[in-house]
This record gives C-alpha cells, sequence and structure tokens, in this order.
C-alpha cells in the first residue's frame, strides 16, 4: 500500500497554507510533519483523513481496493478525544467498535493501560486518560495507516512508552503512520516533512 | 447495520444519562400549556376551538428546544469527524441519529401532547385522532430539525437561527395534522395519508440535506 501525495495545495479561508507538496509514503513507513504553528500539519492530516479537500494536487493510494475510500482505511487521532463523558471508557470504545469495523476490546483496552480503568465515566478521566482513550482506538480496530496529530500531548513518560511501543509494532506489520509533533517520540521517521517554508 | 445499531445505541444511552432532552422539552410543553388558559382566557368553548391548534404549535416548539443538540457536542469533540470515516455513510449516521432524536424528544411528546390537551378543555372525542396525526407528524419533524442541526452545527448559539430555518418547513405537517386531528373521517382520512407521505419523504429527504451540509462543514 502507497499513499502519495502529488502538489498538494491547501486553502483555509482563503488563506494559503501550503502549496505543491509531495510525499509519498509505502508500507511499515513513518512520516513525521513539522513546521511552526499554522505551517499546515493539521491541514494535511485532515485531508488525508478525508475531512477536507486539496484547492490543487491529489491524494492517490495505490495498492488498495478501488471502491474503499482512502479515509475508511485510515484512523485519525486529533485534538478533539471523541469521548463522551456520561459514557463509560468501556462503553466509548464499543461504540467506535461497532462503528469503524471489528476489533478487540480487551486489546484496546490494554494497549493503553486502560483495564483498569475500564468502568469509570470519561468525565472523571484526566486529559492525559482522555487522550489514551482516543488513542485505544489504534489498537482497538486495526487500520493500515495512521493519521495522529501531536499524539503524545499529555501522555506521561510511562503512556508515551506505551504509545510508542503501538506505533513500533504498527510499523512492524506493515502499517503506514503520519504524525504531526513537535516532540521526539522516540521512533525514528523515515521521512520528514518540513511545512510552511514560506512565511 | 451494526455500526448504524452501535449509533443508535449509543445515542439513547446518552440521552438517558445526560437527561434534558426529554424532561427539558416536556416541562416547557407543559408550561406553555398552563400559560394558554391564563392568556387566552378561562371560556371553556374558546379554548375547546383552539385546543389542537395551539397544542400542534407548542409541539412544534418544544421539538425544536433540543434540536440544536442532534450533531453539535459531536461536532465539537471530533465524534463527527470519526464518524465520517467509518463505512457507515455520513447519510446514515443523520437517519441514526435523528431516529434517536425522535425516539427521546418528539415521540414521547407527541404521545403525552393529546392527554395533557385535558388542561385545554380538548374534546375527548379528538384525543386519539390528534394521538395519531401527532405520532405520524412527529417523525418529519425530528427529520427536519436535523437538517436545521446540521446547518447550524458550528454555531454557538443556533437555536434560534434553527427555529427561523425549520419553522416555515413545519407548516405542511402542521396544516395536515391538524386536519387529520378534526374528527371529521373524510377531512381526517386523506389527511393521515399525506402526513404518512411527508414522513415518508422527510426520510429519504432530510438525511441527505443534512449529510450535505456536515460534508461542507467537516471540509
Amino acid at each position: 500500500m502507497l499513499v502519495r501525495g502529488e502538489n498538494l495545495s491547501c486553502e483555509r479561508g482563503g488563506r494559503l497554507v501550503f502549496a505543491d507538496l509531495n510525499f509519498a509514503l509505502g508500507d511499515g513507513g513513518f512520516l513525521q510533519l513539522t513546521g511552526r504553528n499554522g505551517a499546515g500539519k493539521s491541514s494535511l492530516l485532515r485531508l488525508i483523513a478525508g475531512l477536507g479537500e486539496p484547492a490543487q494536487g491529489r491524494l492517490l493510494l495505490e495498492g488498495a481496493a478501488p471502491d474503499v475510500p482512502l479515509c475508511q482505511y485510515c484512523h485519525y487521532v486529533a485534538h478533539g478525544d471523541a469521548a463522551k463523558t456520561v459514557l463509560t471508557v468501556r462503553e466509548n470504545l464499543l461504540f467506535w467498535r461497532d462503528l469503524l469495523g471489528d476489533g478487540s476490546l480487551d486489546a484496546g483496552l490494554a494497549s493503553m493501560n486502560l483495564t483498569a480503568l475500564a468502568d469509570y465515566p470519561a468525565a472523571l478521566l484526566s486529559a492525559g486518560q482522555k487522550r489514551r482513550l482516543a488513542l485505544a482506538r489504534l489498537a482497538l480496530v486495526q487500520r493500515r495507516i495512521w493519521l495522529l496529530d501531536e499524539p503524545s500531548v499529555g501522555l506521561d513518560d510511562a503512556s508515551q512508552l506505551l504509545l510508542v511501543a503501538l506505533m513500533q509494532n504498527h510499523l512492524a506489520t506493515n502499517g503506514l503512520i503520519i504524525a504531526a509533533t513537535h516532540v521526539a517520540l522516540g521512533i525514528k521517521p523515515h521521512q520528514v516533512l518540513h511545512l510552511g517554508g514560506t512565511q | 447495520m451494526k455500526a448504524l445499531a452501535g449509533l443508535l445505541r449509543r445515542d439513547l444511552l446518552l440521552a438517558a444519562r445526560q437527561g434534558g432532552g426529554v424532561g427539558t422539552a416536556l416541562g416547557f410543553f407543559l408550561t406553555v400549556l398552563v400559560l394558554l388558559p391564563i392568556g387566552i382566557g378561562p371560556d371553556q368553548a374558546t379554548l375547546q376551538r383552539l385546543a389542537p391548534g395551539m397544542l400542534w404549535i407548542t409541539l412544534l416548539l418544544s421539538v425544536l428546544l433540543s434540536a440544536d443538540r442532534i450533531f453539535q457536542q459531536d461536532f465539537e469533540d471530533g465524534s463527527l469527524d470519526v464518524m465520517s470515516m467509518s463505512a457507515l455513510p455520513l447519510e446514515f449516521v443523520v437517519l441514526a441519529k435523528a431516529m434517536a432524536h425522535w425516539l427521546t424528544t418528539s415521540l414521547p411528546l407527541a404521545v403525552a401532547a393529546p392527554f395533557l390537551g385535558i388542561l385545554l378543555n380538548l374534546e375527548t372525542a379528538t384525543i386519539w385522532p390528534l394521538l395519531l396525526s401527532m405520532i405520524l407528524g412527529s417523525i418529519g419533524l425530528s427529520l427536519i430539525a436535523s437538517i436545521g442541526a446540521s446547518l447550524t452545527v458550528n454555531l454557538r448559539r443556533g437555536g434560534l437561527l434553527i427555529s427561523i430555518l425549520i419553522l416555515p418547513l413545519y407548516v405542511p405537517i402542521l396544516v395536515f395534522g391538524l386536519s387529520a386531528s378534526t374528527g371529521d373521517a373524510n377531512i381526517a382520512g386523506p389527511s393521515l395519508l399525506i402526513l404518512s407521505a411527508m414522513a415518508l419523504a422527510s426520510l429519504v429527504l432530510a438525511p441527505l440535506a443534512a449529510a450535505a451540509a456536515l460534508r461542507a462543514y467537516l471540509k
């Protein structure tokens, strides 16, 4: 599977965020997006997730079923934790499992060390724990491409190690990761795409 | 199918745990019904004549009260982003959420309204036709409300705008809902059929319209 962006341009609110962006990422590849605030890292991730349309250029997915859109191969974890506060951790994950496909609830809970918190309402979780709940989606349902927007924000050291292990495992099983992050995650990216060359 | 059921189950669970939905709407409904006789005066014949119309209008307003919440929270916390990446088309996401709104708000109101009409000296013979027409009409009310909710999904105070956008679309349901509850079988029969047709039409058209609006906001 190969994700390719060709001459991508993105506009938000009439302002050109980035232009003529090219990248290609294959199986087991890890692409790190860097750049100052507002350079378009999140916008690029949203484009790939199907939550936006490029002003120019195109996104291609090679080596996949032609009738399945790119976004259905992707997991997208961003600033919104997409967790409902009145539901328990388990209920939140069960809902995402039903919606996104099949998966193992136990694997999802264990991946981010949430098993002990499974029956807590999400309202009682701290910001870091909520982030872990959002990240647990990655292990809950198998999808090839992970789009991560600042995935380690709010995580303590132990949880960061869990995230790194999760990502390494995903890469080892031919998964693809595109992550926007300012901090070094402890995994060496195979490619770095620097956005915002122009001010 | 599993995704649709999961979404519906989640929304029902949310409504049950969060409260606010049907409780507020029913409270509002009851308050207006108590205020109406005070405003109109105690003449029982006048009240009886006005009762079906006032019940219908109060029903429309009560349904609108909770309409802005259909998509807003999911839009703000990123849930809608993830939903749009599932294999379930956004049209069915809308359908599930409109159904949850119907089950938790419109339907309970439609069932309770004819009986609360006793407060307005509603003729007892009108209760059953009114119940039937309100249940049929309420399907369209929730579905059309989902259009308004999707159009105002990123507005902080979208509730008022929804009313302006949606109330005109409620007029046909109001007209035929009222004529279906007259008790005259010659008028009520065809009116009920038209109400059913409108419920079915909104079942098909509202998800298309609302999903298009949501896509525009997500992109």
